[in-house]
């Protein structure tokens, strides 16, 4: 197991050039158990592709090397009073990994948090790359400006490609201002079928809700909590929450939270922490119109012993249940192929990893446009093979 | 005018033009197949009206079958098809060649579907942009990209182009707000990509399609994100006596935490030309002026507008209009909003679209001023300040022809500055045939190699609006390795 660490991108450049064997792409490797589970005989790291090059508040950009770690993007920012949109979710915990997170991997794996409901995802705020394809070439696409549309879009395409088209060599991310303050609604004891509309009915209003998630009783507290947050200027916060109360007092009188236990909540609705134990589990990660959450855990209830978190209005449902047979793979694709969304195993053994598509399998037409851009990008198939599908 | 090429047509095609309309008459109906000389003309271009080619025939298919029964006999016999939406491009991207068939979707333009609860609408490609806010306007809803076309253009070209719009700083452009699509493959296959889910599933093909100009396939249905209305909407008018003040004070707003949902700067020349043609009460002895816009309700708005003027004070702003009624939000708009009719009142132009880092704004407008003095031509700027996306108007004859040619010089010098600043060569209108050509000032060989494998993965022989996005001569390095591949 030969492990490459490039300084800097033209020695990337040249060590993929150089490359007759597969490898497996990685930053801080706290995603590692991402995806199926593949054997490589190498591993090209962006540990040591390092540092912010270009970071302008005024101009709400900021650019990094690949491996930079999310840790010092944050603090730089913060110096600043301004973050990452999409609140990008911490996979350690479920994961139980250790090690630094890194904004390349962030990109590549095209991961947020629970403001994607209302900022968008990592896509939507990643501007710029560069990257090494599996010719070894050095490639750019996007750039340090919002309003760009100069050429295809690969920015995009590359974010939650999983490295399968290149090693990111920098990124570069739109940020926006650190909200000066936020305060948190949390409705009490809603089944999950009232809080999905009232999540979408909230979502409705001109109140900018920037998280809308329910834990059901018994994730994370004995009653059941749905939460809206409201992010702004101090006096802003407590005129929406005051409309909101009133418009949505049929749901019962919420409770209102601000601050760092807030925030805490947050960050345990963001990561998941309510499905990490028992740690055996397998932890499913669904995406679905945000109206059919609900519907979708009812149905899988009759048949599956499973524990639910919804996020993103009830558009991400996360859940956890005992990795017998299939971890429940047939019964939930096809309940979620009936919502028009999509199912991913985040969580598994290696073994289940290897057994059972991780992503879901695509029609056809779309396998072959997958295989195309994946050769276009990587004609040996020398990055992350079979990571996303098999030969993918 | 001009010093745009447009590719020879292949002759062979053309000689095969009663067969090949013969093989479309077979599809649809005859209504929907345009073949008389005079009736095609309105195809011959679009918004970038110096250049035009008339085509062998037009169809306006109404179903995604019928697109898809084109698309696979254009795709056997080789001919390449032009895809069309409502023709307001402003690069060229619908103009048409003598040997193509442009394919329009203005006759798909229905509403399918609304779901407030998701807050998602699912449309016809055809539909324009302006007509899905007013379906779900009375719900309280809105599409929020809002191109100044938005009451001609179609969601297919938005898509098509990634197009912005004035309040694109706060809600995002159209990649930002489309979730899926149905696309019509060269081959006739059609696909779904994305839905009313907020992620993709795999390689993100939407935002690939999202801004490819018409070379991935045939969008025939969209869905798009919808948002509630704000609950009010005030702008505040700043006049400057220097555009390097303006700029400053831009900065300093979004320091403070503050993204306004529009920026618009305009200079001293657009001041004058709108302000004779709108009347709307813009300050004349300015250099430069800002609309800036923010939402909420009434309360909110007083405080963000305090909070905003307040800074501009501190850039020695010396114009300030708080608009305080419908009327007087409607008075400030309306000279930001008539900016491209106004200047084509007194002058032919063409409209730049490039993007630059914001913060080298006081050196770019000067510079923009000069290589525009350098050909003896007029410019007036209009840009969205947030973002750093410039709309430089250079101003001509249309009749002159050296005129012409030296309006286009100077549009390349800019862009090109544009690009040797940090910024692109397009913000929102896309690349077409008009900067094409300026493709390599922004990327590498490499860099444009990788975006051609990736548009011959979905169109291997460039079936699908040739001759725009990429320099005529730029071929697939090693053709050979692709072959085998
Ligand atoms: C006065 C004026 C103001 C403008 N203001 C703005 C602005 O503020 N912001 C902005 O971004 N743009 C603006 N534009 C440019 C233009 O309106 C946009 O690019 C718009 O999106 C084009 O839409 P359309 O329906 O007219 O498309 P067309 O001009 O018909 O086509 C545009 C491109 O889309 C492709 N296309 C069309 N239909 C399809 C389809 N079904 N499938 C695949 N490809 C397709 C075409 O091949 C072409 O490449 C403006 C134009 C004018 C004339």
């Amino acid at each position: 197991m030969t492990l490459l660490l490039p300084e800097s991108e033209a020695e990337a450049a040249a060590m993929v050039g150089g490359a007759s064997a597969p490898l497996r792409l990685e930053g801080g490797g706290t995603r590692a158990a991402l995806g199926r589970a593949i054997q490589t005989a190498g591993t090209l790291s962006s540990r040591k592709l390092t540092g912010v090059t270009l970071y302008e508040p005024a101009e709400m950009v900021i650019g990094a090397r690949a491996g930079t770690p999310l840790a010092e993007i944050e603090a730089v920012l913060a110096d600043k009073n301004q973050t990452l949109a999409f609140e990008p979710m911490d996979h350690r915990p479920l994961f139980a990994s250790e090690g630094e997170p890194t904004i390349g991997a962030i990109a590549a794996a095209n991961v947020s948090g629970p403001r994607r409901v209302f900022a968008g995802a990592a896509r939507d705020s990643l501007i710029g790359i560069r990257f090494v394809n599996g010719r070894g070439q050095i490639i750019k696409n996007g750039g340090r400006v919002m309003k760009n549309v100069t050429g295809l879009d690969l920015v995009k395409l590359h974010a939650g490609a999983m490295g399968t088209l290149g090693l990111l060599t920098e990124v570069i991310f739109k940020v926006s201002p650190r909200p000066p303050a936020t305060a948190t609604l949390i409705y009490h004891d809603l089944d999950d079928a009232r809080a999905n509309a009232l999540m979408c009915a909230a979502m409705g209003t001109p109140f900018e809700i920037t998280g809308a998630a329910h834990l059901p009783a018994g994730i994370g507290d004995e009653r059941a909590r749905t939460l809206l947050r409201l992010e702004g200027f101090p006096e802003q916060l407590d005129y929406r929450s005051g409309r909101l109360r009133d418009l949505f007092d049929a749901y019962g009188t919420p409770e209102r939270l601000d601050g760092d236990p807030a925030a805490a909540l947050w960050r345990e609705v963001r990561d998941v922490r309510a499905l990490v134990e028992p740690f055996d589990h397998a932890v499913w990660r669904l995406s679905v119109p945000p109206r059919l959450g609900a519907g979708l855990t009812e149905r899988l209830r009759g048949t599956l012993d499973c524990r639910v978190l919804y996020d993103w209005s009830g558009g991400l449902v996360w859940l956890g249940l005992a990795e017998d047979d299939d971890a429940g793979a047939a019964t939930i694709r096809a309940a979620v192929h009936d919502t028009g969304g999509h199912g991913t195993l985040v969580r598994g053994s290696a073994e289940l990893r290897g057994r059972i598509p991780v992503f879901p399998p695509e029609p056809a037409a779309i396998a072959k446009l997958t295989a195309g851009i994946k050769a276009s990008h990587d004609p040996k198939g020398l990055f992350n093979p079979g990571l996303i599908h098999p030969g993918a | 005018m001009g010093a745009i090429a447009i590719a020879e047509p292949n002759r062979a095609v053309i000689d095969e033009r009663a067969h090949i309309i013969e093989g479309l008459a077979a599809i649809l109906p005859g209504e929907n197949l345009i073949t008389d000389a005079r009736e095609l003309v309105p195809y011959e271009t679009d918004g970038f009206t110096a250049y035009s080619r008339v085509p062998m025939a037009v169809v306006l298919p109404e179903t995604t079958e019928e697109v898809s029964r084109i698309l696979a006999f254009c795709n056997e016999q080789g001919v390449a098809v032009v895809p069309r939406g409502a023709g307001t491009s402003l690069c060229g991207g619908a103009i048409p060649n003598e040997d193509c068939i442009v394919l329009g979707v203005a006759k798909m333009s229905r509403v399918l579907d609304v779901d407030y609860a998701n807050r998602t609408a699912r449309v016809e490609a055809g539909i324009t942009n302006i007509a899905i806010s007013q379906h779900v306007g009375e719900n309280g809803f809105f599409y929020a990209p809002d191109p100044s076309s938005q009451l001609a253009c179609t969601i297919a070209g938005n898509i098509a182009m990634n197009s912005g719009g004035a309040h694109c700083l706060k809600y995002g452009v159209t990649t930002n707000n489309l979730l899926g699509v149905k696309l019509v493959l060269v081959d006739g296959t059609v696909v779904e990509i994305g839905g009313e889910h907020l992620d993709a599933s795999g390689y993100d093909l939407l935002a690939l399609v999202c801004g490819s100009e018409g070379q991935l396939g045939v969008v025939t249905e969209a869905t798009v994100r919808i948002l509630p209305m704000a609950e009010g909407a005030r702008p505040v008018l700043f006049g400057f006596g220097s555009s390097a003040a303006a700029g400053a004070c831009v900065a300093d707003i979004i320091a403070a935490g503050i993204v306004p949902v529009a920026m618009e700067f305009m200079d001293k020349p657009a001041i004058e030309i709108t302000e004779s043609f709108a009347h709307a009460g813009y300050p004349l002895d300015a250099e430069a002026m800002l609309i800036i816009e923010v939402e909420g309700s009434d309360e909110e708005m007083d405080a963000a507008l305090a909070r905003i003027v307040e800074i501009a004070r501190r850039h020695d702003v010396q114009t300030v209009k708080e608009s305080k009624s419908a009327t007087e939000t409607a008075q400030i708009w309306k000279g930001r909003k008539s900016a491209f009719g106004a200047t084509g009142k007194i002058a032919d132009y063409i409209c730049m679209d490039g993007t630059i880092p914001t913060g080298r704004l006081h050196e770019v407008l000067p510079r923009i001023g000069e290589i525009c003095r350098g050909y003896g031509l007029r410019v007036a700027n209009v840009f969205h300040a947030g973002d750093g996306n410039l709309h430089p108007l250079i101003l001509y004859n249309v009749n002159d022809p050296e005129d012409a040619m030296r309006a286009e010089m100077a549009g390349n010098d800019i862009l090109t500055l544009c690009v040797e600043v940090g910024g692109c060569l397009t913000g929102e209108h896309g690349v077409g045939i008009e900067k094409r050509d300026l493709m390599h000032h922004q990327f590498t060989a490499a860099d444009m190699d990788q975006q051609l494998r990736v548009r011959a993965v979905f169109d291997r022989k460039g079936i699908l609006n040739p001759g725009k996005v990429f320099p005529l001569d730029a071929k697939i390095a090693a053709e050979s390795e692709l072959q085998a591949a």
